[in-house]
């Protein structure tokens, strides 16, 4: 089937089997590897995009699903080489370790903040229940939401909370 | 000659992380080769069946399909190597029989993933199923056999007086142990406990690529392996080819936790299919699919006892267990409990006896998970501890501290003849103690008590063995012999100043994400100097390192990276040759920092890395008879393991109408020495606690009594999520190691050894006015509400 599809801004048009899987348009049609694959359950959420503004696990929808539709993607994040504020506070609050999880999570928080950018912790926790990371512990991905939080508020963000100093107690 | 202190110890963003925040970082299942094949797998339903027949003709007739093969194509391959070859080894395919669930049958290869996948279902077997064995005391008993020609399904028994014989006399400490259950004062406590299986669920899926070049003679093999040198090995081993004629890369990896350090059949079928098509072939399991093709951890059960005085000193402390090895031994798998053997005793300066049975059964193969035996052997003696204190009315903490190895008595030798080379266990306690208030929790607690609440405080310490050496370990099994990589767990670095006063870095690690190339950079810029921003780290490909093995066991600092330490150091000594002649000087009075190096006293007058490379580079420039270039590579071999410690501690709230746990609020006191960056240090132990909260509260690999798996995808499998857990409050003390040049340990796994206990410690510690002893993992509400419930009666 023939779709047409907007994607990070960019209109692409493909030929694709009717049983093929957004994420797997996106990874294999596009070369846009940015969205992983993880599970075929829906469950850890590397997958997450945007589809017409709306968070979405992209193994959970067909391509064909989303013709007409707007997609955007971890690589349509950043603009004019500008990190977003979510990308900005992954990296400034240690918010990856393989950064397998990380597209997903980046885009569930940027899903969050763009509905409420003062989330409270617990707000963050809830809206990345949908996000698996087997890395972090899920700590300092909340911190760096809460960093990207305050950034697109245009406050000063938290101080980092990790444990400084390389003297220690002995 | 010293450099100025500088980002070592520091905060530093990743080096990392620009690529992978943008979704550009570049992942097995990202890299394409062109006119690669897709593979698929034939597996078996049944846990044991005899195999009659397999009958490929009908996906053989599908377009697309390459070829399928089965154990009679490879079957001149040999098994699956492994480095402690006692068990029945993994045959690449099955071979007559199938021993487990989900046992590859035979191999699909077409051209797309799709016409793969559509190919199993064309394959015909016709299997004859066969008694399985999945409960951990039927297998030990014998009574049926998992592989007949097997003489029994107990592999090896580890036993702590005994492990390596003939080369520790050690004491047996079974006849004092029963003298001190028989004297009058004595209290003796004694729980069977689980320490359930589980699947390490690395959030990528593992994938590998691999291309044979027939002209050269080459394998280009690409694989989410946190051991891709000695997976090079291991592939040439197999296939006549010299290991240098292997090239692996293990690009971004996107978690390991153990899960990717053992070469899988996969691995070596690709090559094989690679070689007889004539183009790439590439294997990506899918999230069930792993549950079957990748191994799993733990899978214990045991009962502890302690003997002790009423007034906190224990006599004596015996484990009896039962290890679940599954159907085919691999890499480190019988190994895996002697890990923990060597930490039985903990922090704890007491008469130990251990006996841990290694039992084979039908279900998948386990093999190292985060922690690999350590965790389990923190479990049961912690758990056992807290039991006794409680038994003898005693605060848990003070417990500890009466049994501990005092601060002075270091270097100690612990019970299996090992030597712990520093540690400082009471004051790291007390310091935990303090930050979380330890007292006014305790008030807290009794007050919730008069509500009709049940807060719960669960305490544990931990001693961790990691960054393994002595190179003699490597005659046990710790080394590679098997693979066909005669090495010991050595580590390699090499630095090389580059004509522009740039650095390259070449490491031996395999790392899955916990910032190698930043922490590396660090202690290179520390040592001499050059700018942060041009050292370029690199690592996990064979045909750039020199040497190398991988990332497992907590060793990446401790080993690789002192390692990289001893090379920069040969280089700064040839660069102050170097700047002592531009600049006139002795070579003693050279210091290097802020970009360059100068005379002690005068860094004002400075010679840029540029300069002194290009010195490097011409030597006609520089002092007589200097060699041509700046760069040095050193492997190193540590004299001893690192022994890193901690105490965790947990407060839970727990509704004794749902059996609901609460995990308020998780503190931890970690000392893993000389922190390189405490950023990392800190994400490691986030990660690591979670994956302890995670066995505690959630994960379990269920099998049934006919050897079914029934947690195989994420739906019944629960990792924890964002919501399940707290921030993590962590604190950290600093005892050095001179094992290694940096004085550090290691923290890669501590967080995982330190925490499940900490957990059930203090669910138990809430329920314990209703009469709850013990509750046994993951402890899910139904679970802790029946044991509420049978606690009352």
């Amino acid at each position: 089937m023939e779709i047409t599809v907007t994607v990070n801004g960019t209109d692409v048009t493909a030929d694709v089997e009717p049983r093929t899987l957004l994420v797997h348009f996106l990874r294999e049609n596009l070369r846009l590897t940015g969205t992983h694959v993880g599970c075929e359950t829906g469950y850890c959420g590397a997958c997450t995009v945007q589809v017409g503004g709306v968070t979405t696990k992209s193994c959970t929808m067909l391509a064909v699903q989303a013709d007409g539709a707007e997609v955007r993607t971890i690589e349509g994040l950043a603009s004019n080489g500008d990190l977003h504020p979510v990308q900005e506070g992954f990296w400034e609050r240690h918010g990856l370790q393989c950064g397998y999880c990380t597209p997903g999570m980046i885009m569930s928080a940027v899903g969050l903040l763009e509905q409420n950018d003062d989330p409270s912790e617990d707000e963050i926790r809830h809206a990345l229940e949908g996000n698996l990371c087997r890395c972090t512990g899920y700590h300092n991905i909340v911190r760096a939401v809460e960093y990207a939080g305050a950034k697109m508020r245009g406050v000063e963000p938290p101080p980092p909370d990790w444990t400084t100093d390389f003297e220690g107690v002995s | 000659m010293t450099t100025t202190t500088s980002v070592m110890g520091g905060i530093v963003r990743r080096k990392e992380d620009p690529a992978l925040i943008q979704g550009h970082g570049r992942f097995v299942d990202d890299i394409k080769r062109a006119g690669e094949a897709a593979t698929a797998f034939v597996r078996s339903p049944f846990a044991h069946a005899r195999i009659n027949s397999i009958d490929a003709s009908g996906a053989l007739a599908m377009p697309g399909v390459l070829a399928v093969y089965t154990i009679d194509d490879v079957r001149h391959l040999g098994p699956l190597l492994a480095q402690v070859p006692v068990g029945k080894l993994r045959p690449l395919l099955a071979d007559g029989v199938v021993k487990h669930a989900g046992e590859a049958v035979a191999m699909i290869v077409a051209e797309t993933p799709t016409i793969a996948a559509d190919a199993v279902e064309a394959v015909d077997v016709d299997y004859e199923p066969l008694q399985a064995v999945v409960d951990l005391k039927q297998a030990a008993s014998d009574e049926v056999k998992v592989h007949d020609d097997l003489d029994s399904n107990v592999l090896v028994t580890w036993v702590a007086h005994d492990w390596w014989p003939g080369v520790f006399e050690l004491t047996d400490h079974r006849p004092a142990i029963e003298e001190a259950k028989k004297r009058y004062d004595s209290v003796i406590v004694s729980i069977e406990m689980t320490n359930q299986r589980l699947i390490p669920v690395a959030i990528e899926p593992r994938s590998v690529v691999a291309d044979w070049n027939r002209g050269y003679g080459r394998f280009d093999v690409w694989s989410s392996s946190q051991i891709p040198h000695a997976l090079g090995a291991a592939i040439g081993k197999t296939f006549g080819v010299a290991g240098n004629d292997v090239h692996v890369i293990a690009p971004e990896v996107g978690g390991g936790f153990g899960c990717k350090l053992n070469v899988y059949p996969d691995e070596i079928l690709v090559c094989f299919a690679s070689q007889r098509l004539g183009r790439p072939v590439r294997f990506t399991e899918t999230r069930r699919e792993a549950a079957y093709s990748t191994i799993q951890g733990r899978g214990w059960i045991g009962t502890a006892t302690i003997v002790g005085t009423k007034d906190g000193e224990i006599l004596g402390y015996e484990l009896d267990a039962i290890a679940d090895m599954g159907a085919y031994s691999q890499n480190f798998t019988v190994a895996i409990p002697v890990l923990g053997l060597f930490v039985a005793s903990g922090q704890y300066d007491i008469p130990t006896a251990w006996q841990v049975r290694c039992v084979t059964t039908n279900t998948q193969t386990t093999d190292a998970y985060r922690g690999a035996g350590r965790p389990e052997a923190a479990y049961y003696l912690e758990r056992i501890i807290d039991a006794y204190a409680r038994e003898i009315g005693m605060d848990p903490g003070d417990v500890r501290k009466k049994n501990y190895w005092g601060a002075d008595q270091f270097p100690a030798t612990t019970n299996v003849g090992l030597a712990i080379d520093s540690g400082n266990y009471e004051v790291n306690l007390d310091t935990l103690l303090a930050h979380a208030d330890y007292e006014g929790l305790r008030k807290k607690q009794a007050q919730a008590l008069q509500e009709g609440r049940y807060l719960g405080i669960g305490l544990a310490t931990y001693v961790e063995v990691c960054g393994f050496g002595p190179s003699v370990l490597s005659e046990f099994g710790f080394g590679w012999d098997a693979y066909g990589m005669p090495s010991a767990f050595s580590g390699s670095g090499l630095v090389r100043v580059n004509p522009d006063g740039s650095a390259t870095v070449i490491i031996g690690t395999g790392p899955s994400g916990q910032g190698h190339e930043t922490t590396w950079a660090q202690v290179v810029h520390d040592r001499l100097g050059i700018d942060y921003d041009t050292i370029r780290v690199t690592h996990g490909d064979t045909a750039e390192s020199p040497a190398g093995i991988g990332t497992f066991g907590s060793r990446s600092a401790a080993v690789d990276g002192a390692a990289t330490w001893q090379a920069a150091e040969k280089v700064r000594a040839k660069a102050a040759d170097i700047v002592a002649h531009m600049l006139e000087a002795s070579t003693e009075d050279i210091r290097f920092g802020d970009g360059g190096g100068y005379v002690a006293g005068a860094p004002g007058n400075k010679v840029s890395w540029a300069q002194i490379a290009e010195v490097a580079y011409k030597p006609h420039k520089g002092p007589d008879g200097l060699e041509a270039g700046l760069e040095a590579h050193a492997v190193f071999s540590p004299g001893n393991a690192t022994w890193p410690f901690g105490s965790h501690l947990a407060v839970v709230e727990v509704d004794p109408e749902t059996g609901d746990v609460d995990l308020m609020q998780y503190i931890a006191v970690d000392d893993c020495g000389n922190r390189i960056n405490p950023m990392i240090v800190d994400g490691q132990l986030h990660g690591g606690i979670a994956q302890g909260v995670g066995q505690a509260m959630f994960e379990e690999a269920i099998y049934d009594g006919d050897g079914n798996l029934l947690t195989g995808s994420l739906v019944d499998y629960p990792l924890p999520t964002a919501s399940d857990l707290p921030a993590f409050d962590l604190g950290w003390t600093n005892t050095p190691t001179d094992v290694n040049p940096m004085g550090v340990k290691g923290i890669g796994e501590a967080g995982t050894i330190g925490s499940a206990q900490t957990i059930v410690n203090a669910v138990v510690d809430a329920l314990a006015p209703l009469g709850v002893r013990h509750i046994d993992m993951p402890l899910r509400p139904r679970k802790v509400w029946q044991a509420i419930q049978d606690a009352r009666g």
